[in-house]
């Protein structure tokens, strides 16, 4: 269990680490130092978890009615089953023989592959060195950072291990620390974002002058070694019960509560169970008709399609959390496999809070969100997490939105936000579209719109389905400014913003054409000048000057 | 024309009328593979007013085609202080501002025909997929200079994502 906290240190004989590594920045673990750690001595047997279950549960299903005979008695002689096989004639020394050198290659292989595994955090990069026959090695910058993930599997939990998870920006560029002990991965997180903030001057002067007592004794709880000195069972149970955030290090509440009938709510209204009855009406008329179940079978994998979404949607919406820290927003969800992540500051590229047509009636909305990394980062979904809030009203909403971006946690912003999500005309600082727009925006042209809160852009979109975009200037890439015939006809223009790819396109269509000049002209000098001044690749780095 | 789209105070720089051969070219060999391809329903089931259809790809195609030479002349970018700008298309416009820190890498491309006639196509590539800045027809001189001038742009603006 405790390799990882007392790393032998194989590849680097007899040099203690520099007294200097740790002093240099006040860290939580030994693990970032620098220097070359293993991992879980678990992470083997995890990582092929899965094919062992198989093979035990193949065995097992096997041997069942042998088993059965064992126990109830009976004689039911099967010549093919290879377990009756196997115990029959005295093959079983050599079935067992044969089991026992599998066993031990198996053990060894694993071994090996765990010697090899390594992985080193220094202030710039964090660094995975791993494989037997073909070497593989990974390096990250820390200062690209998209955001920490901690995974923890329901298998690995009994193991008390966690997969972390390091979003690097670009298509699928994560660094994988799989697994580490569950403890170590929370304290471990916090290093690496400390180590990516850039804070190390502050601390520097922080540790000379000695850490305020406040800080010391939260530093006290968190010390692993607290958690070895507890027995391995009850620290396994612990783990099982303690909330997904552990309270001492979330220091604020979940923001955003969803109870679990407002989540089933959520779903029964959804525009996908929506589609479902839809498509279920359809087929039940269709086949009605002609009197042959037919419609049933084409639609068969559509509605699969459907209800797995709808259930993997509830799943990782269960045990939402969303809380601030001071190293960015932390979400986590998840019963069975929990998983948490922490998204720095600066990570979101646009979000945009949304409105399918039923939820209307009580007044709830989604939050989803771009980001850089296209990491699979396997939630307990299985697919790209940016969905940052599930379902919540305008007050969650606003909350969360605050959190994401601290521009629009200020009073004269909340004005703003509530206008975006339900307004319509130009109140509260919207440009909006002018009556011959209704040409092409028939019902929503009143609605249709923009505004600008500093650095901010806001995009205000559709009459039935609302969606509400924000987009961050200092993230914006580029700007577009397109118009066709029919728009020209209309002296309209349609608004591009480009942000790296996501679920989210920023674009406003059937704006005035001067507007939208105006606009094109003034944004792209404003964005040049929040991108110029941004700093958060180094978030805290700011911090250090005070 | 006077809703068109127009940025006011800018000297837009235009790419080399040469460019024109390139995307003549180009279309015409589209041309007449769309029409060869549209004829086969036609040839092979001897149904004559099947032929309608080569017919109006052919039309629509030779359209495109004559309107090419202002649809040249209608790309244009400038580099401004903080940022390149970037337009085209005639009928259906685009403008696109990038600042020079967003540049994640610059591209040069050179077809077949282009080489004949000594132009280079310059692509700027930011980590937003939909930003699409692709300057087509430049000598090659000029692109080369051009790459080497945004590529010390970025640099000396350097930024993160």
């Amino acid at each position: 269990m405790t390799d990882e906290q007392a790393p032998p240190p194989p590849a680097v004989p007899a040099d203690p680490p520099p007294p200097d590594a740790r002093t240099r920045i006040r860290l939580d673990t030994p693990l970032a130092d620098g220097e070359w750690h293993r991992l879980h001595p678990a992470t083997p047997l995890l990582r092929g978890g899965l094919f062992l279950i198989a093979l035990l549960g193949y065995v097992i299903s096997q041997a069942r009615q042998q088993l059965a005979e064992l126990f109830i008695g009976g004689h039911h002689k099967d010549e093919g089953d290879p377990i009756t096989f196997v115990t029959s004639d005295g093959r079983l020394p050599i079935a067992l023989g044969v089991i026992a050198i599998v066993l031990i290659l198996l053990i060894g292989i694993f071994y090996l592959s765990w010697r090899v595994h390594e992985f080193r955090i220094t202030d710039e990069l964090v660094e995975v060195k791993q494989g037997v026959l073909r070497r593989t090695e990974r390096k990250g910058r820390l200062d690209r950072i998209q955001g920490v993930n901690i995974v923890r599997p329901f298998f690995a939990r009994f193991f008390g291990a966690a997969r972390l998870e390091i979003d690097v920006a670009g298509h699928d560029a994560n660094v994988r620390l799989d697994y580490l002990s569950s403890a170590n991965a929370d304290a471990l997180r916090r290093d690496i974002l400390r180590l990516a903030s850039g804070v190390r001057a502050r601390e520097q002067a922080e540790a000379a002058a000695g850490m305020p007592p406040g800080f010391d004794k939260l530093n006290q709880q968190l010390q692993p070694a607290q958690q070895v000195q507890r027995g391995f069972i009850e620290q396994r149970v612990s783990d099982f019960t303690a909330p997904e955030l552990d309270p001492s290090i979330a220091a604020a509440e979940s923001v955003v509560k969803i109870h679990t009938g407002r989540l089933l709510g959520s779903l029964i209204l959804h525009d996908t169970t929506l589609t479902f009855v839809i498509v279920l009406v359809a087929a039940g008329v269709a086949s009605s008709i002609n009197g042959q179940p037919f419609a049933f079978v084409i639609i068969l994998p559509f509605l699969f399609g459907i209800a797995s979404f709808l259930f993997r949607r509830f799943t990782k919406s269960l045990r939402y959390s969303i809380a601030a820290t001071p190293d960015g927003v932390r979400v986590g969800f998840g019963i069975l496999t929990l998983s948490n992540e922490t998204l720095p500051p600066g990570r979101i590229h646009s979000i945009q809070v949304r409105q399918p047509v039923l939820w209307r009636i009580f007044g709830w909305w989604e939050i989803k969100v771009n980001r850089a990394s296209k990491s699979n980062a396997k939630g307990a979904d299985g697919q790209r997490n940016t969905t940052i809030l599930p379902v919540g009203n305008r007050d969650d909403v606003q909350r969360v939105l605050g959190l994401l971006l601290p521009g629009l946690a200020a009073e004269d912003a909340a004005e703003t936000l509530r206008l975006g999500l339900t307004g319509t005309k130009g109140a509260g600082g919207y440009t909006t579209s002018p009556l011959r727009a209704a040409w092409v925006r028939v019902l929503s042209w009143r609605r249709n719109g923009y505004a600008r809160l500093p650095g901010i852009i806001l995009l205000r979109e559709g009459a039935i389905w609302r969606r509400f975009t924000i987009v961050p200037e200092a993230r914006v890439q580029s700007l577009g400014l397109t118009q066709g015939p029919l728009y020209r006809l209309l002296r309209l223009a349609h608004l591009h913003i480009h942000t790296v790819n996501g679920p989210i396109r920023a674009e406003l269509g059937a704006v005035d054409r001067d507007v939208a000049l105006a606009f094109f002209s003034d944004v792209s000098i404003s964005v040049t000048h929040s991108v110029g001044s941004d700093t958060t690749h180094r978030w805290r780095s700011g911090e250090a000057s005070t | 024309m006077s809703d068109r789209l127009e940025l006011p105070g800018i000297t837009w720089r235009r790419v080399s009328p040469k460019y024109v051969v390139v995307d003549v070219v180009g279309t015409l060999v589209f041309t007449i593979a769309a029409v060869v391809v549209t004829s086969i329903p036609a040839f092979f089931s001897h149904v004559t007013w099947l032929w309608i259809i080569p017919a109006v790809v052919l039309v629509v195609l030779l359209l495109v085609v004559a309107f090419i030479p202002r649809r040249v002349r209608s790309i244009g970018y400038q580099l401004r202080e903080d940022d390149l700008l970037f337009r085209r298309g005639l009928l259906f416009q685009r403008f696109v501002s990038v600042p020079y820190g967003r540049m994640q890498l610059v591209d040069i491309n050179r077809g077949p025909i282009s080489r004949i006639l000594g132009l280079s196509d310059l692509r700027f590539v930011t980590a937003a997929s939909s930003s699409g800045v692709a300057i087509p027809g430049l000598a090659v001189a000029d692109a080369e200079e051009l790459r080497d001038r945004l590529v010390e742009l970025a640099e000396s603006r350097r930024v993160g994502l």
